[in-house]
């Protein structure tokens, strides 16, 4: 099937995959693995793994606190993801990079400091496409301070719904946190334009960038935003470690979020004074495996070159895109074509749940994603409960897509949709 | 993994055409059940007559299996004392928890063997279990507010 359509893509497939050993495994039946869940978590290539293998066996310790030489080894290693992670971002400053356990927690870290000036009649602006850890902290700091969260809607063709920015974006606007890449629709919002306008009028801006880093190259310091998240586990990273960017400036003039050891100052039994960023936002034992497995993660991606990854989403989103419009009863949810559109693709197919949809396909060795991907508005948005979503990443291959296509063929004929 | 052992004729059957769907009246207790983790969501409403149950009636969003397990599971429990259906809910978990090395009793479960298969799917059982999780909780609703009003 490959032949008959095209597809061009700068990576040697052959030898990334050579990499990720879990790609060559053989699930129930006989069936290789076709892994299309990246969105929801990345697999791990051989030198991440490695890199966290040999911190435990050989470098174990705690951080700053640990005085001795293998604390000082520790500290290092975990220093040097810091240093990794700013460099692929490309943060001016490496002290604007705050370690946290997800992007979840670095969202909830975001919304409850600066919702800490909060008032009533300040309004918080998100969207209808966000996930749901971009939407429920901002709904929870509302709550507390008693501002208003409004939101963006979503185009029929899956795009921010931006005719009443004007609206939304007023001097009583403080935040606006976005979504850069959306995880149900796949697209690709124009978030240096926005933050633009947000800033016009004085609104601080978040961008949920857990789709995005991935993905393409990254440039915090010409974007826009003022802070951005992502987490480790989707850049062929580790689990337990998420990333908060932040200008200095703004870190340094935010409130702590948790309180305990390494994030003080002096600490008196009448109070206490808080570390300057990015300590000021790292109580307690950091991640410290996971911010080397990190560091190793974002070097492999460098290693590859994200201009290259990014070229390869594309052919491959491409190539998806007109595979699956080749299938009897399929809507896509979200843009159907792959111009601004992530590496996530999520659809219908008439007469089938998606969950069985995911359980035939399955059986078959194809791993997608089926549900609400924790973004329920935006399936309430165009009248479905649920979807089924299909991801690619650097080691996506075309055929790939072809074994999920003719699986979706197969899912028909079983359920007897013909 | 064995998809005709999961998706028995007889599960593509009820949830083709479930049983006792739509919500009617009258009813004692209406309860509102989701599973967050995928969004299925099903509205299931109770009515008792003393100790037997009356009837059930559904209005569900979801995948096949907990449609027609909704489905098989209103036809098992109507017309039943409350204490023989929470009975079966009991067959029926043990069923579903069982990985597969349970077999089924057909005299309890009647169309409800056809979900053995499913205890091999662990990622479905929950699926299997949303429309039971809704009934036990409405009919423990209405026999408390009978209670209540009994003692009166």
């Amino acid at each position: 099937m490959t032949d008959a359509r095209t597809f061009s893509s700068p990576l040697d497939l052959q030898s990334v995959r050579a990499d990720f050993p879990i790609l060559s495994r053989e699930l129930a039946g006989g069936f290789p693995l076709v892994y299309l869940d990246s969105a929801n978590s990345s697999q791990k290539p051989r030198q991440v793994v490695q890199a966290i293998e040999d911190h435990y066996l050989i470098h174990n310790a705690n951080v700053a606190r640990a005085m001795h030489q293998l604390g000082a080894e520790a500290t290092a290693a975990y220093e040097g993801g810091r240093d990794k992670v700013a460099a692929f971002i490309g943060a001016p400053n490496r002290d604007e990079i705050v370690f946290t356990k997800n992007a979840s927690e670095a969202l909830n870290l975001a919304a409850h400091t600066l919702g800490a000036s909060l008032k009533p009649g300040d309004v918080v602006v998100v969207s209808e496409m966000e996930h749901h850890s971009n939407i429920v902290p901002w709904q929870l700091a509302c709550e507390r301070t008693g501002a208003t969260l409004k939101w963006f809607g979503v185009t029929e063709d899956g795009r921010l719904d931006l005719s009443n920015i004007e609206e939304l974006l007023t001097e009583n606007t403080k935040v606006v946190a976005l979504t850069w890449v959306s995880n149900a629709l796949g697209t690709i919002n124009p978030i240096s334009d926005i933050a633009a306008k947000a800033h016009a009028v004085g609104a601080t801006v978040v961008v949920d960038a857990s789709q995005a880093v991935p993905q393409f190259p990254v440039d915090v310091s010409t974007l826009g935003a003022d802070l951005l998240v992502f987490t480790g586990h989707k850049v062929v990273g580790p689990t337990g470690i998420g990333v908060l960017w932040g200008r200095y400036e703004l870190l340094a003039s935010l409130p702590p979020f948790l309180g305990g050891g390494e994030m003080i100052e002096v600490v008196r039994m009448t109070g206490s004074t808080y570390a300057p960023p990015p300590a000021r936002f790292e109580a307690g034992t950091p991640p410290i495996a996971q911010a080397v497995g990190l560091g190793a993660a974002v070097d492999y991606l460098s290693g590859i070159g994200m201009d290259k990854i990014a070229a390869h989403e594309h052919a491959i989103v491409e190539y998806a895109l007109e595979g699956l419009k080749t299938v009897p009863g399929l809507t896509l949810l979200g843009p159907t074509d792959a111009t601004d559109h992530g590496g996530a693709i999520s659809f219908a197919l008439d007469g089938v749940h998606p969950h069985d949809v995911s359980t035939v396909l399955d059986t078959r060795g194809i791993a997608v994603r089926a549900g609400h991907h924790c973004a329920r508005p935006v399936h309430e948005r165009f009248g479905m409960q649920s979807s089924t979503r299909a991801s690619f990443y650097l080691y996506t291959t075309p055929e790939e897509v072809d074994a999920l296509v003719d699986g979706l063929g197969f899912v028909r004929s079983f359920f007897k949709v013909d | 993994m064995q998809l005709d052992s999961l998706y028995q004729e007889i599960i593509l059957d009820h949830y083709r055409s479930p049983h006792h769907a739509g919500l009617a009246d009258p009813y004692d207790v209406e309860v509102h059940h989701v599973n967050p983790s995928c969004g299925d969501e099903v509205t299931l409403r109770v009515e008792l007559d003393g100790d037997t149950v009356k009837g059930v009636t559904h209005d569900s969003v979801g995948c096949s299996i907990s449609q027609a397990a909704t489905s098989v599971m209103s036809d098992l429990v109507v017309g039943k004392p409350v204490a023989e259906g929470m009975a079966t809910y009991e067959k029926f978990l043990e069923l579903m928890q069982g990985r597969g090395n349970v077999e089924p009793d057909e005299e309890v479960l009647e169309d409800g063997v056809a979900f053995a298969g499913v205890a091999q799917f662990p990622a479905r059982v929950k699926c299997a279990l949303l429309g039971w999780s809704a009934w036990r909780d409405a009919t423990a609703q209405a026999l408390a507010a009978n209670q209540g009003v009994n003692n009166a």
